[in-house]
């Protein structure tokens, strides 16, 4: 078992979480919430990562953080380090992949509320800020957790992101997957399926909780009840 | 305006309100509200609710001015738009708008949150108890009955002290025994603090009922304005008419009361006809007002027997028109002028022409008591 590369795994996830949490509930919030005719264009480019190969984004991410980019140069002159093949440039590339996963269900759960609730809050003197913590939040909860928890599932098991801009540098880029891949290829199949069947069984545990939590916001499957 | 001046030394509201959508729907509304109930009465879609929300901020006029005393709410000139947090008003929506997931207590102490943790309970213990509901303090809103939420809506709204309140048909799924209760509550409430309640509604008897003053308004025009009476005794624009819903109001006194029967009989004034109506709170001497609609008075051309109507007298035709596809009859009852729709057909079969000797026939309950309240 290859301790290093869980524990790697496990961080670079919660850290994703945490930056997630912190990005994308504005964008979340926003989305939900503005009149904007040209939302749909936002919308889109969030959405992205749910349809792009992991290699396209991965490659465009690498182009961006690469020391030929404004962005990488300037990464470099504040750190003395580029962003590709470092855990830091493993955590922005992951936190754009895994961004519709937290972002939609937020936002459908941001959506659901009723403007009336929202409208009496403000009518009775409440900031937004005080409006969106003790009214819309509280309201959500069931969104924001399935986000939380779907865009760190997402997040343990990505590859093609990983590979393109992480590539496999033992306790600082590989992760769960890329481990397994090199089982694979060194034909250690033993070793393979442990670290598989770990991350699956971890993955159904995490969603089993999610939706037994919360069966009502945002489920994979048509509503029973 | 006179009267706008006045509205605004004592903390009331003055309003002016220029407002579109792209469908074609034009809100124009000019009016002032000084303290106490102003019914706002019409049609849905005739835009009670626009009002209510350009005063409240969460919709936008395009242009006009709205003040409440001597503070600026909106005005395009001055490019002045207060955020909707900073009016200080009550506002209960048609749907009420608890917060489902907090308390009865956390509800109505919402909107007093940066009081001190003691002093906001006292208040809200007081706002609770005189609407009758410290019992529920613990309870949610999915919890608690119709007429309860009701009454912490208003509660929550009223307990911030408002500078003025805009209710929308805040009572409109309550029946008459809870709701005039619930007024009677607000009333009490408003006697000590006078401020401007804004009151919409769909339905004519509240209106007239409840309100100091009356605002008519339909598709975005503000028909009439005024007390109840005056309102009422707008020349018979065909509109008001049918937004206010009776074509007949008559001030009358009552003569006699059938307490077993559930009617009185009350006298038309300046006129011999005698109606029975429903009992009312009413004692034999005092003055009602009654509304008929047009649409539900019948007439015969010779004197009616065997039937269940209770009232039945003579009158002549004073004179006709057509309308479409009916015939407006202005019918003379020993001094009380009564309008009276008929289709063509029953105009025909009746020969009715200018100066016939007709009856009139008209049920009980076909005759409504719209006395203002006795203040």
């Amino acid at each position: 078992m290859d301790w290093s590369a869980i524990f790697l795994t496990i961080r670079l996830a919660l850290v994703v979480c945490a930056v997630l949490l912190v990005v994308g509930t504005p964008i979340a919030l926003w989305l939900s919430f503005t009149r904007w005719r040209w939302k749909f264009f936002v919308e889109s480019i969030v959405a992205l990562p749910l349809v792009l190969p992991p290699t396209v984004l991965g490659f465009y991410v690498l182009v961006a953080m690469g020391s030929n980019s404004p962005i990488g140069r300037w990464y470099q002159s504040l750190t003395g380090h580029g962003l590709p093949f470092t855990f830091e440039g493993l955590a922005i590339a992951s936190v754009i992949y895994s961004l519709p996963f937290a972002v939609q269900p937020m936002a459908a759960a941001f959506s659901q509320v009723d403007r009336n609730l929202i409208n009496a809050s403000s009518i009775l003197g409440a900031s937004r800020i005080r409006t969106f913590l003790r009214v819309v939040l509280p309201l959500s909860v069931g969104g924001v957790v399935t986000g939380f928890v779907l865009s760190f599932a997402h997040t343990l098991g990505e590859f093609g992101v990983v590979l393109m801009v992480g590539g496999n540098i033992p306790g600082v880029t590989r992760t769960v997957s890329i481990a397994i891949y090199d089982h694979v290829q060194a034909l250690d199949y033993t070793g393979a399926n442990h670290m598989a069947l770990l991350l699956m069984a971890f993955s159904f545990v995490t969603l089993s909780i999610t939706y037994s939590l919360n069966r009502r916001i945002w489920a994979v499957w048509p509503m029973h009840r | 305006m006179a009267s706008g001046n006045s509205a605004i030394r004592d903390g009331g509201l003055s309003v002016r309100i220029e407002y579109r959508t792209s469908n074609s729907f034009a809100l124009e509304a000019e009016f002032e509200a000084s303290a106490g109930f102003t019914m706002i009465l019409g049609p849905s879609g005739g835009g009670k609710t626009t009002i209510l929300n350009c005063i409240a901020g969460l919709t936008r006029p395009d242009t006009g001015r709205i003040a409440l005393g001597a503070r600026v709410l909106f005005d395009s000139d001055a490019r002045i738009d207060m955020p909707v947090a900073e009016r200080r008003l009550g506002y209960v929506f048609q749907n009420l708008a608890l917060f489902p997931h907090l308390t009865v207590a956390q509800n109505v102490q919402y909107g007093i949150a940066k009081m001190p943790a003691v002093q906001r309970r006292a208040r809200m213990m007081t706002m609770l108890e005189s609407f009758r509901i410290a019992h529920l303090i613990a309870r949610k809103p999915g919890e608690i009955s119709g007429g309860e939420r009701q009454r912490v809506a208003l509660a929550r709204s009223i307990v911030t002290n408002p500078a003025a309140i805009l209710l929308d048909e805040p009572l409109v799924a309550l029946d008459n025994a809870t709701r005039s209760k619930i007024l009677d509550d607000l009333r009490a409430w408003n006697a000590a603090h006078g401020i401007p309640i804004l009151y919409v509604t769909h339905s004519p008897q509240e209106a007239f009922a409840l309100g100091e003053r009356v605002l008519v308004l339909e598709s975005g025009r503000i028909l009439a304005q005024g007390m109840p009476h005056d309102v009422l005794a707008t020349p018979r624009h065909e509109t008001i008419a049918q937004v206010v819903g009776f074509e007949n109001v008559f001030d009358a006194t009552v003569r006699s009361i059938a307490e077993t029967q559930g009617t009185m009989l009350c006298q038309l004034d300046g006129s011999a006809t005698r109606l029975e109506v429903p009992l009312g709170h009413a004692e034999t001497g005092k003055r009602v007002r009654i509304a008929i609609r047009a649409g539900d008075i019948i007439v015969a051309d010779e004197r009616p027997h065997g039937l269940s109507a209770r009232n039945s007298f003579p009158g002549r035709v004073l004179s006709m028109r057509r309308e479409g596809v009916r015939v407006v009859v202005m019918i003379d009852a020993g001094g009380a002028p009564f309008e009276v729709h008929l289709t063509p057909g029953a105009i025909d079969a009746l020969r009715i022409e200018d100066g016939k000797e007709v009856w009139l026939v008209i049920k009980t309950y076909s005759c409504n008591l719209v006395e203002p309240s006795a203040r």
